[in-house]
């Protein structure tokens, strides 16, 4: 179990020295939530309804947007290669990878979207829940993003291909995660959207990563 | 070669071995063993499958035929023998694995532990390797030759007993040249193997040679 | 197994089916539409237009049947490495596309006189949207490696996670179409189908299927044929360098 940590700790500070990122991603979320006013226009009305929509596909783009790094800095350099080889399972290593990853780009993301949130007049009764939801869904979305990173990893521009994988995929999520807070700000049951978004992200813990490998494994050959 | 029984089969065996890249046929028939204190010498010109050998025998390829068996069991998945099984590959190919954000010491110390830190120590590994005095500069500053052997210093940290190595000595001066190839007789003195895909000369005294794209 | 996994077994047994397939394909077809638009009677609530269910629900059929089709051949070429599926999968892909691009045209053509409009995020059009990505996505992945050999085994990968979440793609859609169209809809599966409609629709069904194995045939040949050229290219640069 170390050394799984070991993996945690080090991507989490090849992040924080490489600056940037988890500041990058709320810029973006921010900065493309804050597009919609101008498209739809401010009229409170319009942006309480699209609120929660929107909070959850920005940050569902925001999310895929930095999946191309996951793996490829360590294909590129021939760490990838060693990890296989290491006594941990390759499984393990890539949760540890989507670990960091998520705590570096969706934990973000979590903490600004109840700015965004003020931002689109949101209902207060959503609040809760919209955090609640990005908590169990933006994991949900840098495990299932993890096998299209995975599979594009040895491809030399991965970029919009990985969108086109990952986009269908993340699509149960959305409505469930958007289900939730338009639950909640109507004052009827969100929990059932929240059990779904729990069990995908409990099916999710085992099978992508399990499915990363195999791809990852594909990458090195 | 056909000895399986008697000897224990200890060691690595590979027969028949063919590999196929991109459609082409890199090489077939191939046939070594490499016993426990012994060393293997790859050599052939570039395109022969040197490289391709090495990733064969770490487990990243599978060979379409040929048999690979390591004390008499066959190879199978990489990670089958993780653990404490010592049957464990360290492998050193032509990228170095060295992260540039992070200093030489860090770089060594995450590969210690994430292949559970029993060997020894990050400082002496990177005395070994004559880079020492560079433990805490960040690795973008390094030359390519100092990056070579923070990658060499791994086998030091990281124990196994088949070293695969991959041109190990490409932009090292003399000295550090003479540092591996002493690692590498530890090693052999140790029990442990290695194979070396090397155009150049290294001594490394009872080496079998095995030539790829010999018979073209 | 192994005889039929051979190519030039496949490339001669395949020689042989292929014309009948072409044939009752033809047959089935022909048979099939005649039913279809003259022989079926009107709905009384959509009148003629209904005579469109019998190319859009055999099409959006097939599009499931393909995407299963090329899944367990994915499963096959991981799993037992079988050197013909991941072919067999690669040369279903654009197949399954096209018959999920006519469901959706079909849907679509079907849907305008009773709902006014091209397109309505009705549960099932909206799945077989998604479903249409599912396909794009494994044919850009498939396309985007040098080495075909790897491309195929990445989209087979990507084919059976792919699968896996149709279920759950169709779940999804299901419930959220529900959420925001309390009111029930004219769905497009219509009444319950009565034997005149369903003996055409049957043959359509089967006149479909069998236009998927003749043009998949046709397509792994060429594949095959493909596969032996480029080889024989590289041998030819290899002898002369």
């Amino acid at each position: 179990m170390s050394a799984f940590w070991c993996l945690v700790r080090r991507d989490l500070r090849l992040a924080y020295r490489r600056g940037g990122d988890s500041v990058n991603v709320v810029i973006f979320f921010l900065l493309t939530v804050t597009l919609f006013p101008f498209g739809v226009g401010p009229e409170t009305a319009i942006l309480m309804r699209i609120a929660p929509g929107v909070i959850w596909v920005v940050a569902l783009l925001a999310a895929m947007l930095s999946l191309d790094r996951l793996f490829r800095g360590d294909f590129d350099d021939g760490s990838l290669d060693l990890m296989i080889l290491g006594p941990l399972p390759l499984e393990m290593t890539v949760l540890a990878k989507c670990l960091a990853h998520w705590l570096t780009t969706g934990l973000p993301l979590v903490i600004a979207s109840p700015l965004l949130a003020v931002l689109l007049a949101m209902d207060g009764e959503g609040f809760t829940t919209l955090i609640g939801t990005m908590l169990l869904g933006t994991p949900v979305l840098s495990l299932i993003g993890a096998i299209g990173a995975a599979l594009t990893v040895s491809l030399r521009s991965g970029g919009v291909l990985i969108s086109l994988l990952v986009l269908p995929l993340y699509i149960p999520v959305l409505i469930f995660g958007v289900g939730a807070v338009d639950a909640a700000v109507y004052g009827l049951a969100a929990r059932p959207h929240i059990l779904v978004l729990g069990a995908m992200l409990i099916v999710a813990l085992p099978l992508c990563p399990w499915a990363s490998a195999a791809a990852l494994r594909l990458s090195v050959e | 070669m056909s000895d399986q029984g008697s000897s224990a089969a200890s060691g690595i065996i590979a027969k028949g071995l063919s590999c196929e890249r991109g459609g082409r046929r890199v090489f077939e028939g191939v046939d070594f063993a490499v016993a426990p204190g012994a060393a293997l010498l790859l050599r052939g010109p570039n395109g022969s499958g040197k490289t391709s050998l090495l990733r064969m025998i770490a487990g990243f390829l599978e060979p379409p035929e040929g048999r690979l068996t390591w004390n008499g069991r066959p190879f199978g998945e990489v990670d089958d023998e993780a653990g404490d099984d010592p049957a464990r590959i360290a492998f050193v190919g032509h990228l170095d694995a060295v992260k540039r954000a992070l200093s030489v010491a860090e770089n060594l110390a995450f590969w210690a532990g994430l292949y559970g830190g029993g060997g020894g120590g990050v400082n002496q590994a990177l005395d070994r390797l004559g880079i020492g005095h560079l433990a805490e500069l960040p690795a973008r500053f390094l030359s390519a030759g100092q990056r070579r052997r923070l990658g060499l210093a791994r086998l030091m940290v990281t124990p196994a007993a088949l070293w695969l190595l991959d041109e190990p000595t490409v932009t090292l001066d003399e000295a550090s040249v003479a540092a591996v190839e002493a690692l590498i007789a530890e090693h052999r003195d140790g029990g442990g193997m290695v194979m070396v895909a090397t155009h150049a000369e290294m001594a490394i005294p009872g080496a079998a040679v095995l030539t790829l794209g010999a018979a073209r | 197994m192994h005889r039929f996994a051979s190519p030039t077994f496949f490339m001669r047994y395949s020689a042989a089916i292929l014309p009948w397939a072409v044939r009752l394909t033809a047959a089935l077809i022909a048979i099939g539409l005649y039913l279809a638009l003259f022989v079926a009677p009107p709905d009384y609530q959509q009148g003629e237009s209904v005579r469109i269910m019998f190319v859009h629900v055999p099409s959006a059929w097939m599009a499931l049947f393909v995407y299963t089709g090329m899944a367990v051949a994915s499963a096959m070429a991981l799993i037992w490495k079988h050197p013909l599926s991941d072919i067999a999968a690669r040369a279903s892909a654009p197949i399954g596309a096209c018959f999920t691009f006519m469901a959706l045209v079909t849907g679509s053509l079907w849907g305008k006189p009773m709902w006014g409009t091209w397109w309505v995020w009705d549960a099932r059009l909206t799945s077989m949207l998604v479903l249409l990505f599912l396909y794009l996505g494994y044919m850009a992945l498939a396309d985007a490696f040098d080495d075909p050999a790897r491309g195929a085994k990445a989209a087979a990968i990507l084919a059976l996670v792919g699968f896996v979440n149709v279920p759950i793609i169709k779940f999804s859609v299901d419930w959220w179409n529900t959420l925001h169209q309390p009111a029930s809809v004219v769905k497009l599966g219509g009444p319950a189908i009565h034997l005149s409609m369903l003996a055409p629709l049957l043959i359509m069904v089967a006149g479909f299927t069998s236009f998927y194995v003749a043009v998949l045939i046709m397509r792994m040949r060429t594949e095959i044929v493909v596969a032996k050229l480029r080889s024989l290219q590289m041998a030819r640069v290899e002898r002369r360098s």
